[in-house]
């Protein structure tokens, strides 16, 4: 790889407004053909507008792209996948109820040609995806399809095209590191076919594996750029974050009595997302749990049990000894159990009210935010602002409807409304997706401190660095199984992939039939 | 016994078939609608407005077939303004549908003063006649009730299969599907969400407005206020009992309307003389509201349906 | 194009798009006059003057907005918590209903204890009569938007069913068309000497009373909360389906008052014609007022006074009187887009 054959690629001082926010300003590089370029900057430093900008999903506000020397007009998605450029999307872009034909030639033909050709296509799906190693059967409906699949399906979307240029986005987010490992070999591929690629990422060990060349965003700027084998992983953070790296010192634990208790547990499967099967687990106070896996394989049913959203159909859940009567979001709340959900945008707060409203959201008809029936604004009111305070949620007011702060904000907020009342459980789902760096290390400070005042503690993420820097015990869970526990540094990241990738359960639970 | 005589006379049949006309055209234009994603509760308008511009330009001299050419016109250009609020805007489908339903009505009910200030009662025009099918017509049985009926019956019943073909079988239809199931593949790949979902709106409620102009063309001959009465919102709960399929929405509208017939003929038997009539009229609509009650937990909803889609969302 | 949210709206953001949308309105309106062959201007002034021109034509306005102001509220309740509610057109009816059975010699009370009862019973029985659909949505997620509007044709065919059978006044001439209410049970005027019964001024209590469940009380937040964002509200442990029961309820209820009022207040006898859509006109009333049940009141006023004064016109000038309905369909669909507008600014890519 890196051999210099000319520019595919130029970006030439593109800038992006988001009304005050300015998410790129006057970013420039090039792209060379045959050449895995990775794009590297934490959350919010600006990538996936500028990815996006790229592949005409959003018009920049000034600056140009070109495309082998020619300028794309701004704002097209045609004209990008004309020119070559194809996109691997974070947010997966398909139609769950369509198959992976269907999605892949979708607008490929000019739409009122007569007829859709079906054999033609689906021989050539399976050529390419025999030569990339993209192994998916085209008529499988998608939503059957596992995370890791449905990433292929992506890849062989942009590869149906014969896209010159293959951008991806944060592609392994939601790869076990052995799936992140084909995910490569299948990039090295594309390059041996002549491809460039652009590398979007956050993770250095990644970033130092593929690219031949680093490109660093901060805060939408261009801080850097480097060849590969010319830096290392320190100097590509220090960029990155523009300093020194907040390190997050975590010290033992001392685990205390267990608070919250699963005997084997089982809820049904939801759709396509697994429930629990059989699943067992003690959270004990003073203590991190880490739940480590591949999305969609049984955290979202993990967490809906403990937040209360649904009860098991078979086992037990006991919350300090005690088995609660009707499990539900309410007496989740009443067993001090202290939940900040995975999408804080959609289902931890309501936009359009302001925070006031937001904050007494789960214990608005109970003393003193209501008497009889009716609400006291002013006790309200002052629990929001003593939020806001405590937990510097940068904010104009408590009256501020709360689509207007950032993520990181709204999370401080969600942290405040939970952490207030000294819960003793917490179950903190995805905590820090999509925050920057500051309110990342913002809420793992929270997340120790609350630990080490005796709170039991359940991170769920994908993120499995974040899972093995915070937890002091770890489970893996894959399929709706839960792995045994793992003790801090007793397992390799590779070691916890195979897991991950839901192998071992059988050599540790032999079948009972 | 009268039932089963009812149910075995051809003339039965050929009714129901007949009835069915108007809302086979009408659920295939909502279907057309939500299929991309779209509910179009204009529907009950826009079939007011079809079935007064085709009876009107009939009636002014112009040809059947140009008649329903300007019926469809006419609920296209309804469908463009329901499109344009709903789509690039994103506004509430529901209050748009509804807005829609009643500035048609209304826009209806004041054309027709304007254009017949003087009459009492309606004019009837020179409707669509009865057509026999050669051969097909003479089968026993069959063929008198389903190739003796007038051309529109058989548009309508051509269209299914056509609307069929078109959405499964076409690149345009894919995209059309693709975008009532997730808008953001359909832009990924380049196409316009907005010019789907908006050309979608706008020929769903062409059809509409043909459904609408068969009662005036096909079935009563003139116009009148009040006719379409309901047969848009039945349309709608067709769409959902036929699980957004054309073929099962031709099948629920051509159950319904053989309950319907047979309810009109009921009305006749000596069970019709000891219960009110009010209770008969009523069975089409507690029908439909029983089929959404048994269809709704099956059935296959567009997962984007009356969600919008803006592209720089963030 | 895009739409962006405005952080902070300036006042011309406020106030130009609403404007604008009612200009539109009058421009298309005058359009369509001078189509009927009438002039523009004097049609406007005649709808104007018909409306507001007189004590008569002020009262006449207030006791159309009265029934208005009930199912505008009905609908702004429902609507608030996301609860399609098209059906108040039947619940009017059912209030309508109970009021004729019970007020036309079943019980023989004074007035002081007749009405109250009779506007409680009302309000229980549209509020059961949306409970229906309610459910259906509740437990087996059926959509409410197309059994309310199928419930509304029912209702109707039961009524017409019922006055021609047992409700059927002996004394009607062939007539479908109910006894005559006790003078007991009439709704007296508020002012003597006025044209203008108590219904009005019940709607206005209901109005105030609504505007302080939904500003003050616990159910009031968790219907705002259900409306805005369901799953959010179900994870905070809000009881999402009762909350949406509990909606419907208090819906359906304030539409049957419309019916109670319009029986007991104005036509004193139920008729197939009692409600010319007032059920329907309450939705384009709940979404001027934006939802806001102090609103309902301005907006209902500016309704009815729009029909009243398209009646008039209509004698004057001979301009159809669906004019009105016009004005209103293109005042509803110009106003939701002006909402938009007020909020988001349409920008390039």
């Amino acid at each position: 790889m890196g051999k210099d054959t000319g520019t595919v690629l130029r970006l030439n001082a593109i800038t992006k407004r988001f009304g005050t926010l300015t998410a790129n300003d006057r970013v420039s590089f090039s792209l060379g053909a045959g050449e895995v370029l990775a794009l590297l900057g934490e959350n919010g430093a600006g990538k996936t507008t500028l990815m996006n900008i790229l592949f005409g999903q959003y018009m920049a506000d000034s600056g140009t792209v070109e495309v082998f020397g020619q300028t794309l007009p701004p704002g097209n998605s045609r004209a990008a996948l004309d020119a070559g450029v194809g996109m691997v999307h974070q947010h997966f872009t398909l139609a769950d109820n369509m198959t992976v034909q269907e999605n892949i030639t979708l607008g490929v033909q000019p739409l009122f040609r007569p007829m859709l050709d079906k054999s033609a296509a689906r021989s050539r799906i399976e050529a390419l995806s025999e030569r990339f190693h993209l192994a998916v059967s085209p008529n499988a409906r998608v939503g059957d399809l596992t995370v890791g699949e449905r990433q292929r399906v992506e890849i062989l979307k942009a590869l149906y095209r014969d896209v010159r240029i293959l951008i991806l986005d944060e592609p392994t987010a939601v790869l076990t590191p052995q799936e992140a490992d084909d995910l490569f070999a299948t990039l090295k591929t594309a390059v041996e076919n002549e491809l460039s690629v652009i590398f979007i990422s956050h993770k250095l060990h990644e970033v130092m594996a593929i690219s031949d060349r680093v490109v660093v965003l901060r805060h939408g700027k261009l801080v850097g750029e480097v060849q590969t084998d010319q830096t290392d992983r320190a100097a590509l953070a220090s960029m990155m974050m523009g300093g020194d790296i907040p390190a997050t010192d975590v010290v033992a634990a001392t685990p205390g009595a267990t608070l919250l208790e699963l005997h084997k547990v089982t809820t049904p499967d939801v759709g396509n997302a697994p429930g629990l099967k059989s699943v067992s687990l003690s959270l004990r106070a003073g203590q991190i749990t880490g739940l480590a896996g591949v999305s969609g394989n049984g955290q979202a049913a993990l967490a809906d049990l403990i937040g209360g959203m649904r009860g098991p159909s078979e086992g037990r859940i006991d919350v300090n000894d005690v088995v609660p009567r009707r499990w539900s979001p309410q007496e989740a709340i009443r067993n001090g159990i202290a939940r900040i959900p995975e999408d804080r945008h959609k289902v931890g707060t309501i936009a359009d009210f302001d925070l006031t409203e937001n904050a007494i959201l789960e214990r608005y008809a109970s003393h003193p935010f209501s008497k009889g029936g009716w609400l006291s604004w002013r006790a309200s009111r002052e629990f929001a602002q003593d939020v806001i305070d405590k937990y510097d949620v940068r904010c104009p007011g408590p009256d501020t409807r709360i689509r207007l702060l950032s993520g990181g904000n709204m999370q401080k907020l969600i942290l405040g409304r939970v952490l207030e009342t000294n819960p003793q459980i917490i179950l903190a789902n995805q905590p820090v997706r999509g925050l920057d760096i500051g309110a990342v290390t913002y809420v793992h400070e929270q997340l120790l401190a609350a630990r080490d005042r005796g709170a039991a503690v359940l991170l769920i993420s994908e993120d499995l660095d974040e899972v093995m820097a915070l937890s002091d015990v770890i489970h893996v869970i894959a399929g709706g199984r839960l792995s045994p526990a793992f003790a801090r540094g007793q397992m390799s990241p590779t070691e916890l992939g195979i897991w991950m990738a839901g192998q071992g359960f059988d050599e540790d639970m032999p079948h009972a039939s | 016994m009268e039932i089963f005589e009812i149910l075995m006379s051809v003339s039965f049949w050929a009714a129901a078939i007949r009835i069915a006309s108007p809302l086979i055209l009408g659920t295939l234009g909502e279907l057309i609608c939500e299929r991309a994603g779209v509910l179009n509760l204009g529907i009950e308008g826009i079939m007011v407005s079809g079935a007064f511009a085709g009876w009107m330009a009939v009636y002014s001299g112009t040809g059947l077939w140009t008649g329903v050419g300007v019926a469809m016109c006419v609920g296209m250009s309804f469908g463009l303004l329901h499109s344009v609020l709903t789509v690039p805007f994103g506004l509430s489908q529901h209050v748009v549908g509804l807005g829609v339903t009643l500035l048609a009505t209304s826009g209806t009910y004041y054309a027709y003063r304007l254009a017949l200030p003087e009459v009492t009662s309606p004019p009837k025009i020179e409707a669509f006649q009865p057509f026999e099918i050669p051969f097909l017509s003479d089968i026993p049985g069959i063929g008198p009730a389903l190739f003796s009926q007038t051309p529109l019956t058989y548009l309508a019943f051509g269209l299914v299969l056509v609307v069929s073909l078109v959405l499964y079988r076409t690149p345009l239809g894919l995209a059309v599907r693709a975008a009532g199931e997730n808008p953001a593949a359909v832009a990924a790949q380049g196409l316009s969400v907005t010019a789907i979902r908006m050309g979608a709106v706008t020929v769903g409620s062409g059809f509409m407005a043909m459904g609408g102009a068969f009662l005036t063309m096909s079935a009563f001959d003139s116009f009148f206020f009040e006719m379409v009465n309901g047969r848009g919102w039945i349309c709608i709960a067709l769409v959902v009992f036929g699980s957004w399929r054309p073929g099962k929405a031709l099948l629920g509208a051509v159950l319904f309307a053989a309950f319907d017939a047979l309810q009109i003929r009921m009305q006749q038997t000596s069970l019709g003389a000891d219960v009110p009539y009010q209770i008969f009229l009523m069975m089409p609509y507690i029908l439909s509201i029983l089929a959404l009650v048994v269809m709704s937990r099956r059935a296959e909803v567009p997962a984007a349906l009356m969600v919008p889609f803006n592209k720089g969302e963030r | 194009m895009r739409l962006e949210a405005i952080e902070d709206q300036t006042w011309p953001r406020r106030l130009l798009p609403p404007l604008i949308a009612l200009s539109v309105t009058v421009v298309i309106a005058s359009g369509l006059a001078m189509l009927a062959g009438a002039n523009p201007f004097s049609v406007l002034g005649l709808i104007l003057q018909g409306a507001f021109g007189s004590q008569f034509a002020i009262l006449e306005t207030l006791n159309r907005a009265t029934p208005l102001i009930f199912t505008g509220l009905a609908v702004a309740v429902a609507f608030r918590a996301k609860f399609w509610n098209i059906g108040a057109e039947a619940q009017l009816y059912a209030g309508a209903l109970v009021t004729v059975v019970l007020g036309t010699g079943v019980l023989q009370w004074p007035s002081l204890a007749l009405l109250p009862l009779l506007a409680v019973l009302a309000v229980l029985a549209g509020a059961c009569l949306l409970l229906v659909p309610a459910v259906l949505k509740t437990r087996f997620g059926v959509d409410e938007v197309v059994t309310t509007l199928l419930f509304n044709f029912i209702f109707l065919l039961f009524i017409s069913m019922l006055l021609e059978g047992p409700l059927k006044d002996p004394m009607g001439m062939g007539w479908p068309k109910s006894a005559r209410l006790l003078p007991e049970a009439r709704l007296p005027r508020m002012v003597d000497g006025l044209r203008l019964h108590w219904g009005f001024g019940l709607a206005l209590i209901s109005a105030g009373a609504v505007w302080i469940i939904q500003s003050r009380s616990t159910l009031g937040y968790e219907m705002r909360a259900v409306g805005l964002n369901k799953n959010a509200a179900a994870f905070a442990g809000i009881p999402v389906n009762r909350v949406l029961i509990k909606t419907a309820l208090l819906s359906g209820g304030l539409a049957a008052l419309a019916g109670f009022s319009e029986v007991a207040g104005v036509k004193g006898s139920l008729t197939l014609d009692l409600s010319p859509g007032f059920g329907y006109t309450g939705i384009i009333v709940a979404m001027l007022a934006l939802l806001h049940p102090i609103g309902v009141v301005f907006a209902a006023l500016f309704v009815a006074g729009i029909f009243v004064g398209a009646d008039s016109m209509s004698r004057a000038a001979g301009v159809p009187t669906y004019l009105a309905d016009i004005m209103l369909a293109t005042a509803l669909l110009l106003m939701v887009l002006a909402i938009l507008l007020m909020r988001f600014r349409i920008v390039r890519g």
